[in-house]
């Protein structure tokens, strides 16, 4: 039979094994903490640099967000296409609950802008008519997206 | 003993080089991993001993064959994670590890013990589940072979939904000489092999709640009135989640299995939960799950004994109850600190290897070594939660909530039912009890896991320069 102090060695040191263990992989979870970065941010670099300095056609410059949650947000207008909606990745990122993730997109074909509905739930609204195809935007006219309305301003 | 030097990194091999200037690549901790997988590895073994001198004052001859399998079985997979999930949690692989490691231990110790007793259905399961572990090693390269970004996954939503749906219907189906072991229709046995189809089914499920939710939850978000300081959803956004409700009702009436059934409804609805960030939608689950619970209970015997027994498990203590008091007897001889591995009696439990390995370690690792073994699957848990936090795409972010909680949930409905807290279920201890369909399904999951957290923690590839404008390319001349 094996010696009792031997047993009672072995009946310890395993649960300080066990707790060792433990006591490591916090260790590492720290590290993960206070240490290193993590690879969690992706510096974006800045896109619509270059095309603000090229000034948009036809005077409209701006794209403003006249009522909800934002109000009061502007985006300069460059060549790109903006998607708006609840995405993270879109250029106006929405925090409206009646928006969908991918709401609305508005683009620029020659100068102009058009709105276009990327079948939301709720509807893409130009002044009061619902948005189905796109639509020529005119400057000042409101584009609602739920509670938030957004203009065109030169 | 560590299962291998860590292998040099060449700067050849290190994408480090190969990054931007001036950012430094985060860590990828591949060293670490190896140095804990060499720890756990380390901590099996020494279990193992300790059970053979303690139960039988020698070490078994198989002791060398087994801890070199073991180490090489981890020794692979790390190897593996280092070549093509290079940036994976250097904490997943060693917890899984140190847990199925401890599992084995346990069932080694359970097969001394039924040795001795000398009763005919002793078998020699320990191997056995060495074998299945290998089996789902390969899974685990497998996976992580094929899938090599998890988003990819997501296209296959409705077929694996479908596939889940198939295997969870299966025992259903299948006539009761072949599906029903102890009461619960969960086992497709062909040809001396018995798999438990449910395992797969879930990690199946979980993917495709994964891809819908992320596609619906802009939908089942919005609210419509507020009562009592609760936004609900609009009536006609409850098809979702009344649709999983039938199934795991299905699954509790056809297949008499209460664990498979908690397991998917719970799963599906803290998904939803988290998909949508509305509390509204877990005050819901658990509606429907109290209505769906009462009538089971009054409709079928099969859960009225299983409440009967865990409202007062020592009124039935010689018939049905028996389990869970021997279970309860060996949790309290197992006190604080236990009787330590080989010195208690776990095998006064029915089935201890499989739905009651939990009060077999509890009874001979004690309070202490139980709660050691439940942070372990909490540190597993917390880095798969971590990983949903950190990476980037939504899909990514809701199926690993998903795998993670359920683990969690899995474990919680086990304990709780070992420990008299909630009514018994047929659920197993992930990675730690023996059977081959959980283990091998749960090395599937930890590899989908392992794929979203490499994922997560690579750093965003720098922008791809931008290819030369034709006017510029160098003249070439191409032979013909």
């Amino acid at each position: 039979m094996t010696a009792e102090i031997v047993l009672q060695v072995f009946r310890f040191g395993f649960l300080l094994l066990l707790w060792l263990f433990i006591f490591a992989a916090f260790r590492v979870v720290r590290a993960d903490l206070f240490g290193g970065r993590t690879g969690r941010v992706a510096a974006v670099p800045p896109r619509a640099a270059p095309a603000a300095k090229r000034k948009g056609q036809r005077g409209l410059r701006t794209l403003l967000v006249t009522a909800g949650p934002l109000t009061g947000t502007r985006i300069n207008l460059g060549e790109q296409a903006i998607l708006i909606g609840r995405a993270d990745d879109s250029t106006l990122v929405l925090t409206d609950d009646f928006a969908s993730s991918r709401h609305a997109r508005l683009t620029n074909r020659g100068g102009q802008w058009y709105v276009e509905d990327l079948g939301s739930t709720n509807g893409t609204y130009l002044d009061q008519q619902r948005v189905q195809g796109p639509l020529l935007v005119a400057p000042g006219q409101p584009i609602r997206i739920g509670q938030t309305v957004l203009e065109l301003r030169s | 003993m560590s299962p291998a030097q860590p292998p040099a990194r060449g700067p050849g091999t290190d994408p480090r080089a190969a990054a931007a200037p001036g950012v430094d690549a985060p860590p990828k901790r591949r060293n670490t991993e190896l140095a804990l997988l060499g720890f756990a590895v380390v901590i099996t073994i020494a279990g193992q001993c300790i059970v053979d001198i303690t139960v039988t004052d020698a070490l078994s001859p198989e002791l060398a064959t087994f801890s070199a399998w073991f180490a090489a079985i981890w020794l692979v997979a790390h190897l593996v994670v280092r070549r093509i999930a290079p940036y994976a949690d250097p904490l997943i692989l060693p917890c899984v590890a140190l847990l199925s490691g401890i599992g084995l231990a346990m069932i080694h110790r359970l097969d001394i013990a039924g040795d001795q007793i000398g009763s005919a259905a002793s078998r020699e399961d320990a191997p056995v589940q060495l074998l299945w572990a290998t089996v789902g090693l390969a899974l685990f390269i497998g996976v992580l072979l094929v899938v090599r970004d998890h988003r990819v996954l997501s296209r296959y939503a409705y077929t694996l939904a479908l596939v889940g749906i198939a295997l969870l219907a299966l025992p259903a189906l299948l006539p009761d000489s072949i599906s029903e072991v102890n009461g619960a229709k969960i086992w497709i046995r062909v040809a001396g092999f018995s798999i438990q189809p449910g395992e797969f089914a879930k990690i199946c499920m979980i993917v495709f709640f994964a891809a819908y939710l992320v596609d619906k939850r802009d939908v089942l978000a919005l609210a419509s009135r507020r009562v009592l300081g609760l936004e609900l959803p609009r009536g006609r956004d409850l098809g979702p989640v009344l649709v999983a409700w039938a199934l795991s009702i299905l699954v509790l009436v056809f297949e008499r299995d209460l664990g498979s059934s908690l397991l998917l409804f719970g799963i599906f609805v803290v998904m939803l939960y988290v998909a949508t960030e509305r509390v509204s939608w877990l005050v819901i689950g658990l509606g429907l799950f109290a209505v769906g619970a009462t009538a089971a209970y009054r409709l079928f015997g099969h859960v009225q004994a299983r409440v009967d027994v865990w409202l007062d498990p020592f009124a039935y203590r010689n018939g049905a109850g028996y389990q869970l008091v021997q279970s309860l007897f060996g949790l309290g001889t197992g006190g604080l600190f236990g009787a330590g591995l080989g010195g208690g009696r776990p095998d006064q439990v029915p089935v201890a290897k499989t739905d009651f390995i939990a009060a077999a370690l509890g009874e001979e690792l004690g309070l202490f070594g139980l709660v050691a073994i439940i942070v372990v699957y909490l540190l597993l848990v917390e880095r798969g939660l971590r990983t949903s936090l950190i990476v980037r795409d939504g899909f990514g972010k809701l199926l690993a909530a998903g795998l993670a909680f359920g683990v969690a949930w899995q474990l919680f409905v086990v304990l709780g039912g070992v420990t008299g807290l909630l009514p018994l279920t047929g659920l197993t201890t992930p990675f730690v009890a023996y059977g081959g369909s959980s283990l091998v399904a749960n090395f599937a999951l930890v590899a989908v896991l392992v794929r979203i957290s490499d994922a997560a923690r690579r750093p965003a590839a720098p922008p791809a320069p931008a290819p030369p404008r034709l006017g510029d390319a160098p003249t070439e001349i191409v032979q013909r």
